[in-house]
Parts: C-alpha cells; sequence; structure tokens
C-alpha cells in the first residue's frame, strides 16, 4: 500500500500542520485529520494485529463501522481500543497499534465530564442529505428541533459523493441548511455526538465529544438525555465488504472509505488499485481515484454493467471485469495483487484464474442500512431480496426512517425522504395536541437536483467467493476480523445443528467485538442462511442493543464522582466532631462519627477508653441520625396499634415505650420507641437506617388500607438533634443543664419523657437507654444542636464526660442484648426469635403480623434465635460473620447452625464476646460450639443475649 | 426511561416510583379467621398474567401517593391509572385493545433471540 497525501484538495487545513507519534515514531499530519487519514497520508497502512490469530491490521473504513484499525492512546491520557478512523488529530497525541488488548489508565482520569437534559419536540438523529432535509423541514415549521451528528460537521455523504447539489458541490448545500437551522432559535445543532441509546417514550441518550479536538476549558464529553415526542432517524448506511481469501490483509478496503480519504483529507490510499463490487456505489470511488491519478481495474461479479458506468469507466481509462470475482488477496503483511475468478463460478469448466497486481484493494458487497436505534426501539428488520439487506418493517409510532436508513435508493430519494420524515412527525405531533399546536405540520421545502453516482440497486447478492485449493486450510476468510471468526467456524457452528444466528455468535463470538458487527453482522446472516438452506429473512440477524457506540463509564459518571457520588448528610454538630479529631463511619449516607482517639489511641484502646466512661462516669453520643416520625391525628393511636407488636393507645402522655414492627409475615422489620406527647401526638423513632422506609411503610398502610384514619405522619429526623447522655453521673449533669427539670428517679423515672428548657434551649427529654446505663435523651432543635452539644461537654467537663461515637453505641448495646434490625436480624427472625415475645401484644385483636405468629413454622424448635457467645479463652475475638458448628473437627459438607451477627470486646466483661442468630439457641445455653471463619477457629459458650447486668439494676443509676 | 403516568402529577420518570404488586388485594378484615392456606394466599400468592394487569404504584418521588394502574405486562405501557379506592377497571375492554407494539415483546422475551449481546 503506498498511500499519500495529495499537494490540493480536501477539507484539511494544510496551514496547521500537527505533530503526533505513532508506535513510537514522529509524524506529523494537519488539522481536519483523523488518526486514520493522517497516518494514511504519512504511507502507513498497517499497524496492530488480530486478537487471537495475530494476523496483520489495517485500515478498513472511515468511520464508526471500524472493524480493523483498533489503537491504543498513551497520551494526553491512557485509553484503550479507540478507532484511529475516529479519532481527531491534536498535537501531543500519542497512540500505537493494538495486538487485541489495550491497556486501562493506572492514574485518575483528569477530564471533565457532565451531562445535560434536553426536551424536545422532534429529534434527527444524522446530519446527511435526509437528516437536513427533515430538520429543515420541521425548523420552517415552527417546530423545536435537536439534530445530531456524529461527523465534524453536518452532509454525512453529501461531503463525499454528490458531485453536485443544486450545481454546487454538497458541501455548499450542507453548509446553507447549518447556518439556516442556526437561525431558529428552537433548533439546535450537535455535532460530535452520538445517539447510542434509544429508549421508552422517546428517550435517547447521547455522547457528544467536546473538548477531545481543542485546547478548551470546556468538559471534555458531555451525555444529552433528550426526551423528544418524534425522532427521525437518518442514520444512513454502513458498506459491507465481501468475504474472500485473505480478506484481512492491510491494503484492503471499503470503497467509500477510499472516496472520504481522497474527497476529506486529501489521500489517495493506493496508486495501483482493484475494486471488487457487486453494485454500482463503488463507481464513484473507482471514477474519483483514477481522477486523482490511480490506476484503477473494477471486477464486477455481474455479468452486466449499466452502459453509462461503461462509458464512464472508458473515459476515465478504468479497465473492467464484468463477471468475475476476487477469490483471493495476495501478499504477506499488505495486499500485492488480486487472484481473480469467473463468477459464478461453473463446476462444467476449471475456472481461468488470473492474477492482478494492485497496492489497493476496494470491495463492496453493498451498504446496510443503519438501523439500530431504530431496532433498539422495537422495530422489526426484514431481508429485502431486491436490496440484499436487512430493511425496517412497519413503522413505529413516533419514529420516522429517512435516507439511506429506509433504504431510499439515492439521494434525491435521501432529499425527499427526509422532507417526507419530517412532514409526518409534525402531522403526528399535532394529532397528539389537544389545543392548536405552535407550529405548522407543512412547510415549503424544495428537493434539490443532485448529481451522484451512489445508487444502491442493481445489486448482485454475494457474502463470500469460495476459496481457491491453496487457501483453503485453514480458513483465512474472515467475517469477523476483529474475532478472526472465519466462514469455516460458521460453518462448523451450522454443521453442530445451530440454527438460530444468536446461537451462532455465541458459539463462534461473530459480532461480538467492540463494532458489535456493524459490517459483518449481515454477511454472517447471509453465510448461515446458505449454509442452512434457508432464507435470509427467516433466519433474521442478531438484535441490536445499546450502546451504539462504546460510551466510557466516566462520561456516564459525569459529575457524580468522588464526593458528588451520593449525597453526604451531617448532623448539626458534624464540625465540632471533625474539630475533635473523630473518625466517621458511613451510616447509609449519614457521616456518623465512630470513634474520637486520642493521641497515640487505636479504635481498640479508644473504644475500651469511651465504653469504661459510658459505663462508670458519663458520656455523650450525637444520636441525630435516629430516624424521627411525628405522628399526629385523633387515630394516631389505633393506627401506632396496628403497626407495632404491642400497644400503643394505652401509652400514657409523658411516657415512652419500646416497640417492634413486623411485615405481615410476622418477621421484625424495625424497632424503636414511640413517645407520647399527647392524646394526638406521638413521636416514633427508627433504626437510622429505616427513617425513610418506615415512613414509607406509614404512608402505604394510611393510603391503601385504612384512608379513614385521621393520621399524619411526618419525618422530622433532620429537624431535631439527639444526644443521649449516658452513664452513673448523668443525673447530675443534667441537673446542671436543666436547673428547672426535676430529675429525681421520683420525678423522672425510666421511660418518660419531659419538655424542658435544656442549656436554655426550649427541648425534650427522653428517659431511654440503649446502653442499659442510667440515660437520658435530649432533644433540641437542629439549629441549637451544636450550643446544646458544647453546653453537655462543659457542664459534663467536671465529671470527665467523654464523647463517644458508634463503635462504642455498638459494643454496650450488645453488651445489653440490644439487636441490630438489619444487622442481627435478615427478615426471617421473628420478636420471638429475638427474645422479644414479651413486646408482643396478647390482648389486642389484630396488628401486621399477628395472624402469622400462629403459623406452625414459629413453634418449630430449630428456630434460629438471638444468644450471646463468650470465648473460652476470653482474649480470642470472635470472627464477625463466622458459622457456628458443632465440631472442631472442620470438613466439608458438615451442618452448619448459626452464624455471628455482632462481635466486639467488651472492657465490662473483660472478654471478647458476640450475638449469634442459633438453630435452637436458647436451649443451648451453656454449651459449647465452634465459630469458624476462614481466618479463626475459636470454641466458644452460648450464653444468653444479655450478657451484661441481666438484672437491670443499672439503668436507674 | 419510561414515563409513568402518575394521576396526581402526570407523566413523570419510573425512576420517581416505586412498584407495589397486585391491587385489590385487601387486608384480611379478620386475619384470626383465616386458616393457614388462606392467610399464606394473601401473604405469598399473587397473580402473574400476560397482558392487562391491576397493580399499585407509589409516586415515592413526586406526590408520594399511592394510586393504581392497568399496565400491560407485555409491553409495560400503562392502560389506566386511577385512586385506591376507586373500583377496578373492566380488564376485558384493555385485551381488545392490545397494542402491536406488546405481541413484539412477548415474541422476543419466548423466542431464543432473546438475548443480551455479548
Ligand atoms: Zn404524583
Amino acid at each position: 500500500m503506498t498511500a499519500r497525501r495529495l499537494a490540493t484538495g480536501g477539507t484539511i487545513d494544510r496551514s496547521v500542520p500537527i505533530p503526533f507519534t505513532f508506535g513510537g515514531v514522529d509524524y506529523t499530519g494537519f488539522a481536519g485529520d483523523t488518526l486514520a487519514s493522517a497516518l494514511l497520508g504519512a504511507g502507513v497502512g498497517a499497524f496492530g494485529s488480530s486478537v487471537r490469530l495475530g494476523r496483520a491490521r489495517g485500515i478498513v473504513s472511515a468511520g464508526t463501522e471500524e472493524s480493523s484499525a483498533l489503537v491504543q492512546v498513551e497520551a494526553p491520557f491512557a485509553e484503550p481500543m479507540l478507532l484511529a478512523t475516529t479519532i481527531e488529530l491534536t498535537p501531543g497525541l500519542a497512540a500505537r497499534g493494538l495486538t487485541g488488548q489495550g491497556r486501562l489508565a493506572t492514574e485518575p482520569d483528569p477530564g471533565r465530564y457532565d451531562a445535560r437534559h434536553a426536551h424536545t419536540e422532534l429529534l434527527v438523529v444524522g446530519a446527511g442529505a435526509a437528516g437536513l432535509s427533515a430538520a429543515l423541514v420541521a425548523a420552517r415549521a415552527g417546530a423545536s428541533v435537536i439534530l445530531i451528528d456524529d461527523d465534524v460537521t453536518v452532509g454525512g455523504s453529501l461531503l463525499d459523493y454528490a458531485e453536485t447539489v443544486d450545481g454546487q458541490p454538497g458541501a455548499v448545500w450542507a453548509a446553507a441548511a447549518r447556518a439556516e437551522l442556526d437561525t431558529f432559535p428552537r433548533v439546535r445543532v450537535l455535532t460530535r455526538t452520538t445517539a447510542f441509546g434509544i429508549y421508552d417514550d422517546g428517550f435517547v441518550l447521547a455522547i457528544e465529544h467536546r473538548s477531545d479536538h481543542v485546547t478548551s476549558t470546556r468538559s471534555r464529553q458531555r451525555i444529552w438525555r433528550i426526551r423528544t415526542q418524534q425522532i427521525v432517524l437518518a442514520t444512513g448506511g454502513y458498506e459491507r465488504p465481501i468475504v474472500f481469501a485473505n480478506n484481512d490483509l492491510p491494503g484492503i478496503m471499503l470503497a467509500s472509505a477510499a472516496q472520504v480519504y481522497l474527497e476529506r483529507f486529501a489521500v489517495l490510499a493506493g496508486e495501483t488499485v482493484v475494486v471488487f463490487t457487486t453494485n454500482d456505489t463503488a463507481y464513484g470511488p473507482a471514477f474519483a481515484l483514477a481522477a486523482a491519478g490511480a490506476s484503477v481495474t473494477v471486477v464486477d461479479t455481474r455479468p452486466e454493467i449499466s452502459a453509462a458506468l461503461i462509458s464512464g469507466c472508458r473515459t476515465a481509462g478504468i479497465t473492467t471485469k464484468s463477471g468475475h470475482a476476487v477469490q483471493a488477496a495476495l501478499g504477506d503483511s499488505a495486499v500485492t495483487g488480486v487472484q481473480l475468478t469467473p463468477w459464478p463460478g461453473t463446476t462444467a469448466e476449471p475456472p481461468q484464474e488470473v492474477t492482478l497486481p494492485c497496492d489497493l484493494l476496494l470491495v463492496s458487497g453493498g451498504w446496510n442500512p443503519v438501523l439500530h436505534l431504530f431496532s433498539q426501539a422495537t422495530g422489526r428488520l426484514r431481508f429485502d431480496e431486491t436490496l440484499a439487506t436487512f430493511v425496517a418493517t412497519a413503522a413505529i409510532p413516533g419514529v420516522h426512517l429517512a435516507g439511506l436508513a429506509a433504504a431510499q435508493a439515492d439521494l434525491a430519494a435521501a432529499f425527499a425522504g427526509g422532507a417526507e420524515a419530517a412532514r409526518a412527525a409534525l402531522t403526528e405531533l399535532s394529532a397528539a395536541r389537544a389545543e392548536p399546536g405552535r407550529h405548522r405540520t407543512h412547510s415549503s421545502f424544495e428537493i434539490p437536483t443532485v448529481v451522484s453516482h451512489f445508487a444502491l440497486h442493481p445489486i448482485e447478492q454475494v457474502w463470500a467467493i469460495p476459496a481457491p485449493t491453496e487457501f483453503a486450510d485453514p480458513d483465512v476468510r474472515f467475517v469477523d476480523v476483529q474475532r478472526d471468526v472465519t466462514v469455516s467456524e460458521l460453518l462448523r457452528a451450522t454443521g453442530a445443528g445451530l440454527s438460530a444466528m444468536e446461537h451462532v455468535k455465541r458459539y463462534t463470538t461473530l459480532g461480538t467485538a467492540l463494532d458489535q458487527g456493524k459490517t459483518s453482522g449481515v454477511i454472517g446472516s447471509g453465510i448461515v442462511a446458505a449454509a442452512l438452506g434457508i432464507a435470509v429473512t427467516a433466519l433474521g440477524t442478531t438484535t441490536f442493543r445499546p450502546p451504539f457506540t462504546p460510551v466510557s463509564f466516566a462520561v456516564l459518571a459525569g459529575a457524580d464522582r468522588g464526593e458528588l457520588f451520593d449525597p453526604v448528610r451531617v448532623t448539626a454538630i458534624h464540625d465540632w466532631h471533625v474539630a475533635h479529631g473523630a473518625l466517621f463511619e458511613d451510616v447509609g449516607q449519614w457521616k456518623r462519627p465512630w470513634y474520637y482517639p486520642l493521641a497515640g489511641e487505636d479504635l481498640d484502646a479508644a473504644v475500651a477508653r469511651e465504653c469504661t466512661a459510658a459505663r462508670t462516669t458519663v458520656a455523650c453520643l450525637d444520636g441525630s441520625t435516629l430516624g424521627k416520625i411525628d405522628v399526629q391525628g385523633p387515630d394516631a393511636g389505633a393506627f401506632l396499634d396496628m403497626l407495632y407488636t404491642n400497644l400503643i393507645s394505652s401509652l400514657k402522655v409523658g411516657s415512652v415505650r419500646y416497640g417492634v414492627m413486623c411485615s405481615p409475615d410476622g418477621m421484625v422489620k424495625d424497632d424503636g420507641t414511640v413517645i407520647r406527647l399527647a392524646d394526638d401526638h406521638f413521636i416514633v423513632t427508627t433504626t437510622t437506617g429505616n427513617a425513610a422506609s418506615i415512613l414509607d411503610w406509614m404512608e402505604e398502610w394510611l393510603q391503601t388500607e385504612w384512608p379513614e384514619l385521621r393520621v399524619f405522619a411526618t419525618s422530622v429526623t433532620e429537624h431535631f438533634v439527639t444526644i443521649p447522655l449516658v452513664g452513673p453521673l448523668s443525673r447530675q449533669v443534667l441537673a446542671i443543664l436543666a436547673p428547672e427539670l426535676d430529675v429525681s428517679l421520683a420525678a423522672f423515672p425510666f421511660m418518660a419523657t419531659r419538655a424542658a428548657t435544656i442549656a436554655g434551649i426550649e427541648g425534650r427529654v427522653d428517659r431511654i437507654s440503649f446502653s442499659g446505663e442510667l440515660a437520658y435523651e435530649l432533644n433540641v432543635p437542629a439549629w441549637a444542636g451544636t450550643a446544646l452539644w458544647e453546653a453537655v461537654m462543659a457542664a459534663g467537663e467536671p465529671f470527665g464526660i467523654t464523647p463517644y461515637g458508634t463503635e462504642t453505641m455498638h459494643v454496650l448495646r450488645a453488651e445489653k442484648g440490644y439487636p441490630i434490625i438489619g444487622q442481627d436480624t435478615d427478615g426471617t427472625v421473628s420478636p420471638f426469635d429475638l427474645g422479644l415475645g414479651w413486646a408482643v401484644s396478647q390482648k389486642k385483636v389484630d396488628f401486621i403480623g399477628k395472624r402469622s405468629f400462629a403459623r406452625a413454622v414459629n413453634d418449630r424448635a430449630d428456630r434460629k434465635e438471638l444468644v450471646g457467645l463468650l470465648p473460652v479463652d476470653p482474649t480470642v475475638a470472635i470472627p464477625d460473620g463466622a458459622q457456628l458448628v458443632e465440631s472442631a473437627d472442620i470438613t466439608f459438607p458438615m451442618p452448619m447452625f448459626g452464624h455471628v451477627s455482632s462481635a466486639y470486646r467488651s472492657v465490662a466483661l473483660d472478654s471478647h464476646f458476640a450475638l449469634a442468630l442459633v438453630k435452637g439457641g436458647r436451649a443451648r445455653i451453656g454449651q459449647r460450639m465452634f465459630a469458624w471463619s476462614e481466618e479463626s477457629l475459636v470454641e466458644v459458650t452460648v450464653a444468653d443475649a444479655v450478657l451484661y447486668d441481666s438484672e437491670g439494676a443499672r439503668k436507674d443509676g | 426511561m419510561q414515563l409513568i403516568p402518575c394521576p396526581n402529577c402526570g407523566r413523570r420518570e419510573e425512576i420517581e416510583f416505586h412498584y407495589g404488586g397486585q391491587a385489590h388485594v385487601p387486608y384480611p378484615a379478620e386475619p384470626a379467621a383465616l386458616g393457614d392456606a388462606e392467610w399464606a394466599d394473601y401473604l405469598f400468592f399473587r397473580d402473574n398474567p400476560k397482558g392487562p394487569f391491576a397493580e399499585r404504584w407509589y409516586h415515592s418521588g413526586g406526590c408520594r401517593r399511592w394510586f393504581n394502574a392497568v399496565r400491560d405486562t407485555r409491553s409495560y405501557r400503562f392502560l389506566a391509572v386511577y385512586q385506591p379506592d376507586a373500583p377496578r377497571p373492566d380488564i376485558a375492554q384493555f385485551m381488545a385493545a392490545a397494542p402491536p407494539v406488546a405481541a413484539d415483546r412477548a415474541s422476543a422475551a419466548s423466542s431464543a433471540t432473546n438475548a443480551v449481546t455479548r
């Protein structure tokens, strides 16, 4: 292959040379080049090798359908598996050919990515003759339009294939159309933008390349999330190759690609050219390359070629060989010639082989309408024998096809088809609108006069040429050049009994590479159908799925990375925790203080100190994340009676009750406290993680089952800070904070609530304990949170008050056997399994879950029950999540009797300990078991879940 | 991404909604009066028809109201929406008017050609 840059022509800017490196070698291209055109211009036609067979790979196309020219970009940022044909040349670009696989960047991507949402009446995908016509018709009628195209400029095949449009170059017409579209305020034209997925109700995703081609502060890529009422798909077509021996050699290119490289990039891809075609569309490239100085021979499978083309070839000095086919390409690392055979071959007389030298072999097996988006939108395809390709069947409401995508045969038909599609869309828009529309259903559009050689038929349906004997074994006729899938492999699949294209695809990997079979899929269907002896339309094709072209995760994530990945919720006291060295734990979206290490302390030391303070002096926690739901209304008590397993309506005003909620199946859903502030006013607390779902749970029952109940449920989690003040000295600290509050045991008993002025702030104190110690929960409005916290620290300072975090909270509650719903339970655990039978009312006629407790399964002796575990050697940690077995002789499989759900070290117990769900657990109390994990095997004694202060003496101080 | 017609808010993105299962399965008036099998029926058994299906939806990211809908399980299209206390529409009327796209989806789902790319 002796590609070279011509001195004149093309749309590249020769005044702006662009240096780049490829495979470590320095080259120079021009502004407007792609990496592929710059390499061809520099005479580089071969690079990289195939993934399975290591065969040389070159450039096959000039666009997104590229099956061969995969590169690894190393600079400015490492990206694997990009197409040389779609990378715009930029200064400093460094790339290399691929040997099958690429390399992911090891450093963070410095690029910025963002997203836009857009709503429009009409989305036009593809800005060629059909797309521009459609957009103009709709814009002139007053509709809002988004027109997108993946190329750097509008025009599509007008830029390469139209000799003239209204007597001028196609690019001139396209530029004028673009200029007119830009005058409409309701029209947006997006170039370098690829629609890659189409979803329900007119939702289309597109990716815009915004700054890969320029130095700019703009985001690198943008996702467009477009909701449109009508869609015109003017996505054009892909030329497909023909399969013959050695058809993957560098120097073999689609005919249309050579035309694009010549017209747009002023690159003549070869000097001695053979054009192998089954149809008329390859003659345009043949004429263009001959006019640029190449020596051209056209090999056409058809016995008859039209008189106009024959005379055109004669004038251009092009030799034609009709009724012939290329049966093999010659050459080792690049094509040097072709071996021809009469076509169709006959068995009667031996074929007369003819060999022609060439350095460029162009192929055209016809065109495939690009129907990926149509197919994604549930559009059905059928095989058209006349056009030898898959075309759309019946239209889909709201989706209109135009141009080559609609198999409209030439450019004149594409202009007309685009206009017609837009008018159909305008009519549907108008019909869908109840009131008179703001746009008209018609506008003027004059179909331009076009001179072009492009016409889809006549075409001969040819998929693969039989290989001559010397090229038969191993088979080197590649259907999918990216996966190295040959004709023989497809035949092996059908020979193995596969008769569906989806199965053949998976058996052979045909069409599963990066190009997703854009150019190979139809050929594969043709070959398999012939092997099965059925019509191609009966076999069908594989299903098209998004994305149309590869999309990076970075652009899908957009700005939602790092801190913006998920909302971060912090309490009103957060800054104090940060300033005092707290380490944080993520609890859902919340940042909760985990522990507060002093200098030199690790987690164990800090937690031991915090636990000791809570159990011997006084300590405090930021418990503001606790879910809080305000439940009000005359029927609030009756409603909560149905939600909780225990009786709530009997709760006295000013009192607090612990409660358990179950699902109708009787399994524990959540637990918490219910605080009665007035006859018709309750505050319900939930687990931090369940705050939202319990509010939804209430709404579901109120709205769908008991709409007659007069109850309102409102989330107030963020409205209040909650500070548990814990420890034997907490009463003394509270007395200082709330001097007007009678904190005596008699006046303020356990499970009571009191309105109080705390540190001068109006609030509420609940005598609730999640640690077993004497404790108070202080609640004030969130805005006063830090003020209260600082007042608590100041008042407690003489008593040695110690702030503690979630780790200590967990140790304290676990020592008391208090389960965390969702950690010590898993949706198969009843209140009885947790030892909470005392909280299940026997008096109430009904509550959610009650009926299920009467099911026989609840009486089984082998139900898993919550128990405590103590290691026989108290210094040995019990592994969290460990399986409990009865023997230290670990051989798989062996019976397992439960698992460790929480495990900690306890200062109060001077031992490690755990909570566990164990089959028949309470009957095993006192027995030995073994906690097995991959790291350790620990002998444990089963104990009651309440390991500390089982008589509950400490709660009153 | 599908648009779901909330009866209170109009067409909104599907991610704003939560699915609530079959509609018109009321909480039994007297659970204690039910046998184990009847109670299990209420707890665990729901219809799974191919075609129009009355089901519950919750506009959790919008008006936070529950509503009922008739949806074609073949095409995912919503055929009607109504308030929770309104009677179930006549399902038969929707059977006749199954959209053509529904048939396509159904046949794709039952044929060997419905598989993910790659
Ligand atoms: Zn709504």
